[in-house]
């Protein structure tokens, strides 16, 4: 039974305007059109977006979960990027 | 999905495997490329593919309704259903795909016998009023299932099961007003609801799984917060819920020994018939051949299309270049 297999598409839907499009999952199709329907059909039944983009799977760079600590790390020490180191008299008000 | 160089933790010492571990203790999810030990990675892989093509077999003995409806809401209640249930196992399918099966793979294990799918839907629909009770009991226990696993420690399986979740109450309630409507009226319609209610009772029970302590795969998936509840308790929960309802169409339950216990707040129901569970699991059923005979000639017949789609892709991608 073994046939060409169906590229993998990711789903993104904007769930209202003023929102961004956000990941819901992913359809086979064999092109973006298709991928389109497919998408609509599978994920959106109940008007769960307005907009949808699809996005060849394979097109996806993705960072390595095991470099997690040496790309994000280093931003927990960085506390100096929050409003909250700054100190700042009560008697300035609201800030 | 993004799965390229799966990493499996396998071998690479205790240390890991305890790192992985405590992940999970700290109700950490897990996702797609993080590093997990393989057999994590097996038993999960198994449970959501079987997962997914128990909702695409289940499809089949409700579809056999639709064209038979008794009303035009009916039938267009038992349409959205069925579509819902292709949903799930397309939500399902690309969940086990982040775990390094292909769709392709998992279809033909389907569909050359190899993978198990619910052994509820080895049971035929003789009556509209299975239909009803498919609904109010199948959805029914399997939602009961499904709320625990919407906090299950893989990312991916857990977020198809909250969108799960939220689509199977329309299930249910419409299965129940079904039996509502049968148990409201004539004679004749209410003794079809009390008969598909005695044929889908047990077998519903069934789909809990074996008896704690008997169920091979339930110490590894609690440790790895892939199962929350034990077969027994969720089945116990079930049976609190549904009685009740059950008494509320006026059907009786058919379990000559169920009756309430006032000191645990509990119903008390009778032993269940694992010998049938394990043959209609075997293949004994009376629907086994047929349901895979379908998803067969449905796979068959839709090749061409398959076939046509990605041929035209490939003609638009030398037209483009
Ligand atoms: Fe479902
Ligand atoms: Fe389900
Ligand atoms: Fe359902």
């Amino acid at each position: 039974m073994s046939e060409e297999r169906t590229p993998l598409w990711e789903v993104f839907i904007r769930a209202r305007q003023g929102l961004a499009h956000r990941h819901v999952g992913s359809v086979h199709a064999a092109d973006a059109t298709l991928a389109l329907q497919a998408a609509r059909d599978v994920y959106t039944r109940r008007g769960e977006g307005l907009s949808i983009w699809v996005v060849p799977s394979a097109a996806i760079t993705a960072s390595d979960p095991a470099d997690r600590d040496e790309l994000f790390e280093p931003t927990a020490s960085k506390i100096y990027r929050h409003p909250t180191f700054y100190d700042i008299p009560d008697d300035v008000g609201h800030m | 999905m993004y799965t390229q160089g799966l990493v499996s933790i396998e071998g690479a010492g205790g240390a890991e495997e305890e790192r992985f571990q405590a992940r999970v203790d700290a109700e950490e999810r897990i996702e797609p490329n993080d590093r997990m030990p393989e057999a994590y990675r097996r038993t999960l892989l198994r449970q959501i593919s079987q997962h997914a093509h128990s909702e695409i077999v289940g499809m089949l003995p409700e579809g056999n309704w639709i064209t038979r409806a008794p009303s035009l809401k009916r039938k267009a209640a038992l349409l959205a259903k069925v579509q819902d249930e292709g949903g799930h196992g397309l939500y399902l399918y690309a969940a086990a795909e982040t775990l390094g099966s292909s769709r392709e793979e998992m279809v033909d294990a389907l569909l050359e016998g190899r993978a198990k799918y619910s052994s509820i839907f080895n049971y035929p629909t003789r009556t509209w009023a299975d239909i009803g009770a498919i609904g109010w009991l199948v959805d029914g226990a399997a939602i009961m299932n499904q709320i625990p696993l919407c906090r299950c420690s893989y990312g991916p399986y857990a977020r198809a099961m909250i969108r799960i979740c939220r689509e199977e109450s329309f299930h249910q309630r419409q299965g129940y007003e079904i039996m509502l409507t049968l148990c409201r009226g004539t004679e004749a319609q209410k003794a079809m609801a009390q008969d598909a209610l005695d044929r889908w009772w047990w077998p519903c029970l069934m789909m809990f799984g074996p008896p704690d302590g008997e169920s091979q795969h339930s110490d590894a998936s609690a440790r790895w917060k892939i199962k929350r509840f034990s077969n027994d308790g969720l089945r116990q929960k079930f049976i609190d819920a549904t009685v009740p309802q059950a008494h509320y169409l006026g059907l009786a339950v058919p379990d000559p020994e169920l009756r309430f216990d006032e000191a645990s707040g509990h119903w008390h129901s009778g032993p269940i018939d694992w010998e049938e569970f394990r043959r209609v699991l075997a293949g004994g059923g009376v629907c086994n051949r047929d349901r895979l005979e379908a998803r067969r000639r449905a796979h068959e017949e839709g090749a061409w299309v398959r076939e046509a789609a990605l041929a035209y892709a490939a003609r638009q991608r030398r037209v483009a270049a």
